[in-house]
């Protein structure tokens, strides 16, 4: 009997101990929403001056840049997924994943073979679990990106789109250039790339809205190439002055337009981190009140196993001393 | 004299705004001097150009930015950089142990180049010679 009261008394301890870690990064998780919304509030000005920028150089410059048009037969795109680092996030980086699969299955229906970019340990290791060939990868900043990881992305992205389905590009970033060539995903900086990445001819992303705290979308959006919106209407500030070019707007398109694509992927890493904390703080305030059932349960469990021992004890003394009464 | 609104936008925050009597900038045409009043007009900032800001009150603000561009408008002016740090926040010993190990060329060639240029940037800004 005392065996199993201190089965219970241990099994108490180690549900509120475990509860202890889940109530912890319940907290981390919440406070790193409201970090990451700041974050993405922050941001708001600079996407907001580009597009300015942007809106007044397609007005005036001739829009045949690469980025803008659509590939007459494309034969590749580019899906960049992006999950999260560690587990304990719900549904998360699989929610992801599978609106992924979905846009997947959609391009090969129109005859294009999807690549594979992904961010994130846990899509990373889900793909190569499955041995699906990754173009590349990058690891260790899904929860707090900067724009220096967006830029990456970015980078290996655009060097990718640039060179279209007909060729392929040398990875430009900073693995080491001395591995074996070929051979797929391989990781760097943090988890850099292979030496030939595969040209594409569109760039899809899939990352996860945040809606609110409650809500988070996996979404699939084209990033690459964009489509250009032509608008009758005045701009709400009044007609876009003639601008002066330095250098001239060609130019000036050629350079702003992989910043302003990045722009939107830093954007995308920035939700996705929201949603990733939001997703977590939602796990861990399931897993902490379970635990708080548990030891409810456990100890109700453990009143009852030793109510039963006074109980037992009584009726044996009581027994024992019948037995010895009805002797004499 | 009439000042003109600057707006130091990095793509992580907003970092500075307020008014100015000039911004000076290099872009990648040459260099040039915002007053009030100056006609609408787009640039990209030449790598490793500095900003400078001269305030209402004389005192002049440079800024390192990295990957930057210019515009102007009747509203006032708006610098966009990647990157962007004010001379007195840099740090200079980090700098230049940066410049050091960018000109050692043990990493890769166009990451050497930028490392190295963002680093002159940042000592230029901060007053050293180099």
């Amino acid at each position: 009997m005392a065996a199993r009261l201190r089965e219970f008394r241990q099994r108490i301890r180690s549900v509120e101990s475990t509860k202890k870690i889940t109530k912890a990064m319940e907290l981390i998780a919440g406070s790193r929403i409201a970090k990451a919304r700041g974050r993405v509030e922050s941001s708001r000005p600079y996407t907001e001056e580009i597009t300015k920028v942007l809106t007044a150089l397609a007005s005036s410059a001739s829009v045949d840049h690469p980025l803008l048009t659509e590939r007459a037969e494309p034969k590749r795109a580019a899906v960049l997924v992006v999950t999260s680092d560690r587990g304990l996030a719900g549904g998360y980086s699989a929610n992801a994943i599978r609106a992924a699969e979905e846009l997947q299955a959609l391009l090969r229906e129109e005859g294009k073979e999807p690549k594979l970019y992904v961010i994130g340990r846990k899509g990373v290791g889900y793909y190569r679990f499955r041995d699906r060939p990754i173009d590349a990868q990058w690891t260790g900043f899904s929860e707090q990106p900067a724009y220096s990881d967006a830029r990456d992305v970015g980078d290996a992205l655009i060097a990718a789109f640039t060179a279209g389905a007909d060729d392929t590009v040398e990875s430009a970033r900073s693995g080491s250039p001395d591995g074996p060539a070929g051979s797929p995903a391989r990781s760097g900086s943090p988890d850099g790339g292979e030496d030939q990445i595969e040209g594409v001819d569109e760039i899809h992303i899939v990352y996860t809205e945040f809606v609110n705290v409650v809500t988070q979308h996996a979404v699939a959006k084209r990033i690459a190439p964009m489509v250009i919106e032509e608008s009758e209407e005045p701009a709400p500030e009044g007609l876009i002055p003639l601008y002066e070019f330095e250098p001239d707007p060609e130019e000036l398109l050629d350079a702003l337009l992989p910043k302003y694509v990045t722009t939107r992927l830093y954007a995308a890493l920035l939700e996705s981190a929201a949603s990733e904390s939001a997703a977590r703080q939602r796990a861990m305030k399931s897993a902490s009140d379970n635990a708080d059932e548990l030891v409810v349960n456990l100890r109700r469990q453990l009143n009852a196993a030793r109510q039963a021992e006074i109980t037992q004890e009584i009726s044996e003394i009581v027994g024992g001393a019948n037995a010895l009464a009805d002797a004499r | 004299m009439a000042t003109v609104h600057v707006e130091l936008v990095s793509v992580e925050r907003p970092l500075w705004s307020g008014e100015a009597t000039i911004v000076l900038a290099r872009t990648t045409e040459g260099e040039l001097g915002i007053m009030a009043g100056h006609t609408p007009l787009l640039g990209e900032l030449a790598p490793g150009a500095l900003v400078r800001i001269r305030e209402d009150g004389g005192e002049e603000l440079i800024v390192a930015a990295h990957g930057g561009f210019l515009s102007v408008t009747d509203k006032g002016v708006s610098v966009l950089a990647e990157l962007a740090e004010f001379a007195e926040d840099i740090d200079v010993p980090r700098a230049e142990a940066a410049l050091e190990r960018a000109r050692s060329g043990d990493e890769e060639d166009r990451q050497a180049k930028t490392a190295e240029l963002r680093a002159l940037t940042r000592l230029r800004a901060a007053g050293q010679p180099v």
